[in-house]
């Protein structure tokens, strides 16, 4: 495992700078819209896969509830969508540019005061709270903020503001997390 | 070509490869978000302690660069902004949800794709905030049914976009929101400076010039313009069949492509009053009649649950005609014959709107269909063009016996079908949904 040429020990790279960042990912939005018409997105795919799970356990349940009767009622698919391949790809490309800028390792990001477990409860729960929040509000900061922000649609300039407001209001009071 | 493409906005697994496309485009969205720096979440919350802005950086700059090449391409006439998904607006769900993410955000250190990219390069809490993300969605499935009113009506306002709240041309408020990115980038280079004592001589010098081409870029869109109705009406083309006789003898079906003129010119854009009449109880179509003439003529008489909207005012329903009424809907125009009706008809198409026909003969033919015979309803062989033929015993509206006729009494009626439905994104197909 010594050495440059070991799959998991690349030399590590730096990150990219903000508004390179930005710019590209800027760009692969704007292609993602000229080809397809729709913007990016991964929380839709989240409730499509939880979907179907509940498709598989209990069928005639989902057929019962009007949210995910849209999505799985019947013989409908509720993989059958653009965000679902558009999440998987995400998962692929973040394990590529990991294993390609040698940033690729079981570690913990967390503040310095918190433990391993204390980060990962809370890890799970701002997990949990974050898409009940993103399924409310039909998209998180990719399908709302983002593509809803670049398409100048009103109601997810005023998503992307509570956001922040209530992340930027609550960080005060749990700042031992991560100063 | 049009884009967005037609074959990339009905996707399902009936084409496996647009799903190739998707995933593609999922896959650079990771990999720039990774190489990004998102996959670390203490890199994520400085944000909130002002230490560091990167994630505002990337963001604002990934809106304004998209934003800006996405109207331009619309004001060249590339791309069709009526086929791009907009996210509708919910105040109502769409504030509470924004507040709570918010909450999620600054305990969990993610936000959903940025979990992506931190749990598949190996980090374990992304991970535990992917899981926990799973859970969240579910739980919102199972509770949704307790708010279902507030969620999919509160400050509901369809396709909305910011150029009609300010009342500006989005080419005009492309550029203020790019110089506005642009001061609020230097504002968080002055708090990274001051809070998070960054060296900001050690940043590169290309930044004032990305700087300045992006506002140029975005003045550019201003100049552009859009393209006008006629441009866009040009460009236009319909995919119909046609039945064509093979040398043996047999007809098989010809895809064909038509431009606007040509519908129009073979009368493929008229639909009888026959089928008109029957769309109203096929399952598989919503029809919904727009008769365009003046409200004195509306008063006197029109088709049972016509929605009356003057010609001069057409182009005010247009965003919610992109967006409201479920995929299946057939919007059919009405005049008194079909002049009217058929400017209608090439306003509609242009802006985008889809699966638009003519009512064949207008209100005139409608009557002669269905109420050649009711005495309440007189000839009048003198009418111009235009001008409603018949004298009416009174201004019922649509009281008339043939403005609803009996489905009874036409139920065999022949015609030869005009109507070629082409599914659009509906509410809940686009976006995030």
């Amino acid at each position: 495992m010594a050495g440059q040429g070991s799959f998991f020990r690349r030399p590590e790279k730096a990150y990219w700078h903000p508004y390179l960042a930005g710019a590209i990912l800027g760009v692969v939005l704007f292609l993602a819209f000229a080809l397809t018409g729709n913007g990016l997105g991964s929380s839709g795919a989240t409730s499509r896969i939880d979907a179907a799970l509940v498709d598989i356990v209990a069928p005639a349940h989902v057929d019962r509830t009007p949210y995910l009767l849209k999505m799985a009622g019947g013989d409908r698919n509720p993989l059958d969508d653009w965000i679902v391949p558009v999440f998987i790809g995400a998962l692929l490309g973040g394990f590529f540019s990991g294993w390609f800028n040698g940033r690729l390792r079981f570690q913990t990001t967390k503040g310095p005061q918190v433990s391993d477990r204390t980060r990962w409860t809370l890890a799970f729960l701002g997990g949990v709270i974050f898409l009940y929040g993103a399924r409310m509000a039909r998209g998180c900061t990719s399908g709302q903020a983002l593509s809803g922000g670049a398409t100048l649609a009103a109601g997810s300039w005023v998503i992307m503001l509570s956001i922040f407001a209530s992340a930027y209001l609550l960080a005060y009071f749990v700042r031992k997390l991560w100063l | 070509m049009n884009f967005p493409l037609d074959a990339l906005t009905a996707v399902s697994a009936a084409n496996p490869w647009t799903y190739v496309v998707f995933g593609c485009i999922g896959f650079a969205f990771g990999f720039t978000l990774e190489s990004a720096g998102f996959g670390d979440s203490r890199k994520l919350a400085a944000q909130f302690y002002f230490r560091e802005l990167t994630v505002f950086k990337v963001m604002f700059t990934a809106i304004a660069v998209a934003m800006t090449l996405l109207f331009g391409a619309v004001g060249l006439g590339l791309v069709d902004f009526g086929h791009v998904w907009v996210n509708p607006t919910y105040l109502g769900s769409g504030v509470l949800g924004g507040l709570i993410m918010g909450v999620g955000f600054i305990v969990g250190g993610f936000c959903p794709t940025t979990s992506l990219a931190s749990a598949s390069t190996g980090k374990i809490d992304g991970m535990m905030f992917m899981a926990g993300g799973f859970v969240g969605a579910f739980v919102f499935g199972e509770t949704e049914s307790l708010f279902d009113h507030w969620y999919n009506n509160a400050g509901y306002h369809g396709r909305l976009t910011l150029d009609q709240v300010f009342g500006l041309p989005a080419r005009g408020l492309v550029p203020i929101i790019v110089v506005a990115a642009v001061l609020l980038f230097w504002g968080a280079e002055q708090i990274e400076r001051l809070v998070g004592r960054r060296d900001m001589s050690r940043e590169p010098r290309w930044r004032g010039a990305g700087a300045v081409a992006l506002v140029a870029a975005a003045l550019g869109v201003l100049v552009i313009g859009n393209p006008s109705l006629e441009d866009r009406y040009a460009k236009l083309s319909f995919k119909r069949t046609e039945a064509v006789k093979q040398p043996d003898g047999k007809t098989a079906p010809v895809p064909r492509v038509y431009r606007a003129d040509e519908m129009l010119a073979k009368r493929l854009a008229f639909v009888s009053p026959a089928e008109a009449f029957k769309a109203r109880y096929q399952q598989a179509i919503k029809p919904v009649y727009l008769d365009v003439r003046t409200e004195a003529d509306f008063n006197l008489y029109h088709l049972a649950d016509a929605v009356h909207v003057p010609l001069a005012r057409l182009d005010k329903i247009v965003p919610d005609l992109l967006s409201e009424p479920p995929a299946n809907t057939v919007f059919i125009t009405i005049g008194n014959d079909e002049e009217l009706a058929t400017r209608a008809w090439k306003l509609l198409v242009a802006s985008g709107v889809q699966n638009v026909y003519i009512l064949a003969g207008g209100v005139n033919g409608w009557i002669a269909a269905f109420g050649a015979d009711d005495p309440a309803l007189r000839p009048l062989p003198d009418a111009g063009p235009e001008q409603l033929r018949y004298a009416f015993s009174a201004a019922l509206g649509d009281r008339y016996k043939s403005c609803a006729p009996d489905p009874r009494h036409h139920e065999k009626l022949a015609f030869e079908p005009r109507i070629v439905l082409q599914l659009r994104r509906d509410k809940s197909g686009g976006g995030c949904g």
